[in-house]
């Protein structure tokens, strides 16, 4: 692990010493996995200290893990502090059945669209979101598609074997 | 910053403009319109020509890649990619190559990196071409378009010589090329760089300091750098508006530390900077070029990987080792670790990002592309609001929005 | 001096300072020779139109000249690109506000079928939606294979009846797509 990443992980830490920080370093990147309750404010405090200075919001994106129990869904949030050019990976993970996590447009404007873009595909409710709605698919769909239990064709080709086309 | 000065550009977004007649009138630019830069609607609410509000409506060609990519093996992942950002594929398919070889640990030699320096600025040149004469075009020169394509069918058939196709080009492999670069290539590319400059500057002579064009691009759809930063921009559209941030020199991939050249930066962020940057930035692309050209090492296409590259067919035919990679690699099983990895390039657009989870099976189990066009879109409605409708067909167009990327 | 090629004359009588020859024949020959098409460029389809209408492979030879982006004026429908789900209803509008005589030309594999998409998201190829009359595949195709498929294009329009609208097969094709 790098000085830099080092450093970040402590002041994480320092300010919050009640939660056991899980962590990981791989590929030149900080990993750390933060309980929902605290995402807001740990993403806050992330971009206003002037120590940590993770100012730019580079991605937001969401994931399913059908094997985690309790924990299947999941919101992932690369920062970057352009300063330093240090990267950080933010993990929180909560149960499918309460997919709730405090949106973050009120830091970032840019989060706007990758929140919507989270629910469309995985149905992550963003608290707080301005706007949430469907950006990519159409309206009225009743299903969130990257969940890992919807298949990817539509089902309704007559013209091809599943067994050719590796459905 | 003094309205006087940005007389279409209202910083505070919340602002609320009084119409005379209390009325406003609702514009559907809808999602087929001869602002040919892919389908996405703009509703727009306007008194008379000026814009006060408006709403986008994206996803009418959401091809869904992310779930298509979890479906397939990881060499099959790079065609999804050249559909992204189709105007400068390579650079996609070489970011995304990138991405895996991070994760599985890959080490490519100089050569193959100048190779793919040489490629991707190609492609840089060949995405900031269209755009900037596109740009043009909506203003009504339509000359610079017609003129600016015989170079980009020059730059077609550069990359004919190394993969076979012109837009789609599916271009590099896990480690490495499909193929060397062939004599035919060697002297399309003398000649290329022979010409290129004198296409560049008919261009610029037709654009860069004309009347009429720079009245209808200065001070039009400007956003100031704070600003741009917190919408997440990155790419020409954030440098124009003076930050200077990119993806080659703060985290240089392949070997892009060898190489000598500058960053240019706009100072207002609007239409005027965003082109002029780009038409400084094409220069920059072919310094580039010729730098790598001039120093390309001699070597092989390809790193010696038998388990991600396929082996020679002459190889397989008489081998059982190479039989045995090359049936495995066909049928996807290439042994990619399990892990997560976030890897970055330079695209035309900005800071393309391939966020890869794999658990070590054939395909990836998550796969997320951070795709600047979508990104930089939201702060649209921000950067017309004010401003005239034809400001804002022009903004639209300066951002380079490709529809391919917005949805994706 | 290049070598003009002329359009050859429909079969018809000759005589002195006249030629008679069926209306069908003389209108399909104008008609084919100047279609305003409307590019209804998706994706990378469209770019591949655009090197076709730029000066190398100029489709401006062919009478197509001018680009239409309104229903109303063009005659040919150049579907290029991806349709997904979202746009099909969108695509049908514009069919349905296009005035006859009209052609359409699905542009790649995309269009033709849903190429290389298999997925939740995309139409299976715009014959779900509207009649087509030419395929052009490809990934995307090269300017040539889209300036064939402009061509037979021509020899539909030169060769097709002036009454086409009216005929009972046409009826039944497009009410097998709920278009009046």
């Amino acid at each position: 692990m790098t000085e830099a990443a080092d450093k970040t992980l402590d002041l994480i830490k320092t300010k919050y010493p009640e939660i056991e920080w899980l962590f990981d370093y791989s590929y030149d990147m900080l990993s750390v996995e933060c309980p929902t309750a605290h995402i807001a404010e740990l993403l806050e405090f992330l971009r206003d200290d002037p120590e940590a200075g993770f100012t730019f919001l580079t991605d937001l994106c969401g994931i399913h893990i059908p094997g985690h129990v309790n924990k299947e869904l999941g919101v992932i949030y690369h920062l970057h502090n352009m300063q330093r050019n240090e990267r950080l990976r933010v993990k929180t993970f909560f149960s499918i059945a309460h997919p709730r996590v405090h949106t973050m447009t009120h830091l970032w404007p840019a989060a706007n669209w990758m929140e919507r873009e989270t629910y469309d595909f995985f149905g992550v409710e963003f608290v707080g979101h301005p706007d949430l709605r469907r950006i990519l698919n159409v309206d009225d769909m009743d299903y969130f598609p990257l969940r890992k239990q919807y298949p990817l064709e539509d089902g309704t080709r007559t013209d091809k074997e599943d067994e050719f086309f590796g459905r | 910053m003094s309205v006087d000065k940005w007389q279409n550009f209202s910083p505070d977004p919340t602002e609320e403009f009084d119409s005379i007649q209390g009325t406003l009138a609702t514009l559907n630019l809808g999602p087929t319109h001869p602002a040919t830069h892919g389908i996405f609607q703009n509703v727009l609410k306007m008194d008379g020509e000026k814009i006060y509000h408006s709403e986008q409506t994206i996803g009418y060609i959401h091809r869904a890649f992310e779930k298509l990519a979890e479906r397939r093996p990881f060499n099959q992942i790079t065609p999804i990619t050249d559909r992204m950002n189709y105007c400068s594929a390579p650079i996609n398919n070489i970011g995304w190559v990138l991405a895996v070889e991070k994760l599985a640990g890959i080490k490519t030699t100089k050569r193959i990196d100048y190779m793919r320096v040489i490629i991707m600025e190609l492609a840089r040149i060949s995405d900031h071409l269209i755009c900037n004469s596109i740009i043009g075009a909506d203003t009504g020169a339509l000359t610079g378009f017609t003129y600016i394509f015989q170079m980009r069918e020059l730059i077609y058939e550069l990359y004919e010589e190394v993969c076979g196709s012109r837009l789609t080009t599916n271009i590099s492999r896990i480690g490495g090329f499909e193929r060397d670069f062939t004599p035919e290539f060697h002297r399309k590319l003398k000649i290329w760089i022979d010409k290129f400059p004198t296409w560049h500057s008919e261009l610029a002579i037709l654009l860069e300091r004309n009347r009429i064009f720079m009245d209808r691009t200065m001070y039009v759809g400007a956003i100031t750098g704070p600003r741009a930063l917190a919408y997440g921009f990155t790419g020409p559209n954030l440098r124009a508006a003076g930050v200077d941030y990119d993806v080659r020199v703060f985290s240089p991939y392949s070997s892009y530390e060898d190489f000598d050249f500058s960053i240019p930066v706009g100072q207002n962020g609007d239409t005027y900077d965003r082109f002029m940057v780009r038409q400084e930035e094409m220069l920059q692309s072919f310094q580039i070029i010729k730098q790598a050209y001039a120093n390309l090492p001699e070597g092989s296409h390809h790193v010696d990987v038998p388990g991600y590259y396929l082996p020679e067919k002459e190889e397989v035919y008489r081998s059982m080792e190479a039989l045995i990679w090359h049936f495995k690699i066909v049928m996807g099983e290439t042994p990619i670790p399990k892990g997560e990895v976030y890897s970055a390039v330079e695209g035309g657009n900005g800071e393309l990002g391939f966020y890869l989870v794999s658990d070590g099976g054939r395909t990836p189990y998550r796969l997320h592309f951070r795709r600047p066009c979508f990104i930089f879109y939201q702060a649209f409605p921000e950067m017309i609001k004010g401003g005239m409708l034809s400001d804002a067909i022009l903004t639209m167009s300066s951002m380079n929005v490709i529809a391919g990327e917005l949805d994706a | 001096m290049a070598e003009i090629k002329k359009a050859d004359l429909p079969p018809g009588y000759q005589g002195e300072g006249f030629y008679a020859t069926k209306f069908d024949s003389i209108i399909g020959l104008a008609r084919a020779n100047s279609l305003w098409p409307l590019p209804f460029a998706t994706s990378c389809c469209g770019i591949e139109f655009m090197a076709t209408m730029a000066s190398n492979y100029d489709l401006g030879r062919f009478g197509m000249e001018r680009l239409s982006f309104s229903p109303r004026q063009s005659d040919v429908l150049m579907v290029m690109g991806t349709i997904a789900k979202k746009m099909g209803p969108i695509l049908k509008q514009v069919y349905i506000q296009m005035a006859e005589p009209k052609w359409v030309i699905a542009v790649g594999a995309c269009a033709t079928s849903g190429g290389f998409f298999d997925t939740y998201s995309v139409l299976q190829g715009i014959d779900k939606v509207i009649p087509v009359d030419v395929y052009v595949p490809g990934c995307p195709p090269r300017p040539e294979q889209i300036l064939d498929g402009v061509m037979l294009i021509q020899e539909l329009a030169k060769n097709e009846s002036g009454r086409r609208r009216y005929s009972e097969q046409y009826k039944d094709l497009l009410a097998q797509y709920n278009i009046q």
